[in-house]
């Protein structure tokens, strides 16, 4: 089932940017070299860029489109984004952080709800932290976490590894995968490393240069590296 | 152990008040022309830093000889808010207020205005994904980000105010339980024959009020700084 549907262009300095692509549910990857205009396309995903032309529809909402004059604010978009630094509130707890989404949206505390996210990355230990005393991976899964609780309709990962040591990496992507298949948020997951991606991925979009290059499988990510070393 | 005088309390006691009636005025809008500065690009941006600066560089007198011009009973907007609101300012302890707050407009606003351009912007944006609208943004992130630069701002502020003398008695002369602050009070005993006893004890309470000020104000940073940081 095609949960989104994006066909944007934008001039970005040098660069060109024209991507359309189409999302189902399960993780599309955004797969690319750096520079491919992948964040970028993250970015206007979640409405923080705004497009030059085109339209971003997700199911039957346009959050997008430039034709019409429809820009939907990101705080209305409901789409979960973590980002690759986290950006966890420095003055708010790992709790206060966890529960930004919710009390910004002014819905009524679900104790089960947290319970369950809180255990599915195993963040219980770290509520009353501060995000400084947190390792660089116990960061992530909270920015994971916070991402989950406000209950997006559609989750938006830019390397969210890309922070992190070997030892690290190894320590999140199970999560990922158990996000991927126990909640059933679609996922965008945006990243270079062809391994990350086979771990997570069930479709892949294949970016370059500010195009997309090609759209299909998983077998996308084994042709890539063919390229590299062809 | 000071044995003030009940003149000496009054000046001590409206140094105060107008000092803290100052700054609590003056802070909402250095708030917004700090925000405006750090945040927006328009037509007359550098007009209005240099107006907020102009006070830190003009002789004191001048300024207070402007807000007489125009802040006076007959001044074009002295006139206005006493019509509209009921507020005389001219030979009024109000009037000590707004030269005060006026003083210490750039220094409120400078420090305010560097805490938000410190700002990660990218955690305004992490906010916006998360549902919070761009009021709740500033509310939620921005302010308590920038909370150390405001504490700053504020403590400066208020130490000019309850220094300040040129505009203050420029503009609202100097009357005993009016108008006359600690600097006013200081500068009266020492013009009157045998007045250097109550000249010094308001000095030795000038110079505890200002440490104490700045004590307070590193207590308060540290303390912001523990919230955010953990240490």
């Amino acid at each position: 089932m095609k949960v989104l549907a994006v066909d944007v262009e934008k001039q970005l300095g040098g660069l060109k940017l024209s991507v359309r692509f189409d999302a189902a549910s399960g993780a599309t990857a955004l797969f690319g070299p750096s520079g491919a205009g992948k964040t970028t396309v993250a970015n206007m995903i979640a409405g923080l860029l705004t497009p030059d032309r085109g339209s971003i529809k997700f199911a039957d909402t346009v959050l997008f489109d430039a034709a019409v004059g429809i820009n939907v604010p990101p705080h209305r978009r409901r789409i979960g984004y973590v980002f690759q630094e986290g950006r966890l509130f420095p003055h708010l707890s790992v709790r206060q952080n966890l529960d930004y989404g919710r009390r910004m949206t002014r819905r009524t505390p679900d104790a089960d709800e947290f319970e369950r996210i809180a255990k599915l990355l195993d963040i219980g230990p770290l509520l009353e932290r501060r995000p400084r005393m947190l390792s660089g991976g116990e960061r992530q899964r909270v920015a994971v976490g916070r991402a989950l609780l406000m209950r997006p309709r559609l989750l938006l990962l830019d390397e969210p590894l890309a922070s992190l040591g070997g030892g690290h990496k190894r320590e999140i992507l199970p999560y990922l995968v158990r996000l991927r298949d126990d909640v059933g948020v679609p996922m965008v997951y945006v990243s270079h490393t062809a391994a990350e991606l086979r771990r997570i991925a069930t479709h892949v979009v294949r970016l370059e240069a500010g195009g997309v290059l090609a759209q299909g499988g998983v077998e996308l990510l084994d042709e890539a590296e063919t390229d590299a070393i062809g | 152990m000071l044995n003030l005088s009940p003149a000496e309390w009054t000046a001590i006691e409206l140094s105060l008040r107008i000092a803290v009636v100052a700054t609590a005025c003056a802070l909402p809008f250095g708030i917004a022309v700090g925000w405006l500065l750090a945040r927006k690009n328009f037509w007359g941006k550098t007009v209005l830093d240099g107006l907020v600066h102009l006070p830190l560089v003009l002789p004191p007198v001048v300024t207070g000889y402007l807000l007489l011009i125009s802040f006076g009973r007959k001044g074009p907007i002295g006139a206005l808010f006493d019509r509209y609101l009921g507020i005389v300012f001219s030979f009024r302890w109000t009037g000590a207020a707004l030269a005060c707050g006026v003083m210490g407009f750039p220094l409120l606003v400078r420090p305010i205005r560097l805490a938000l351009e410190a700002i990660d912007r990218r955690l305004e944006d992490a906010a916006a994904t998360l549902g919070a609208n761009p009021p709740l943004v500033f509310l939620t992130i921005t302010l308590p980000l920038a909370l150390p630069g405001m504490i700053a701002g504020v403590v400066l502020c208020f130490a000019r105010a309850l220094g300040e003398f040129g505009a203050t008695i420029t503009f609202v002369s100097n009357i005993p339980g009016e108008t006359q602050t600690i600097s006013a009070a200081i500068y009266t005993f020492l013009q009157v024959p045998g007045g250097d006893a109550a000249a010094a004890r308001l000095v030795l309470i000038a110079v505890v009020l200002a440490l104490a000020a700045l004590i307070a104000s590193e207590w308060l940073a540290r303390r912001a700084a523990i919230r955010f940081h953990g240490e």
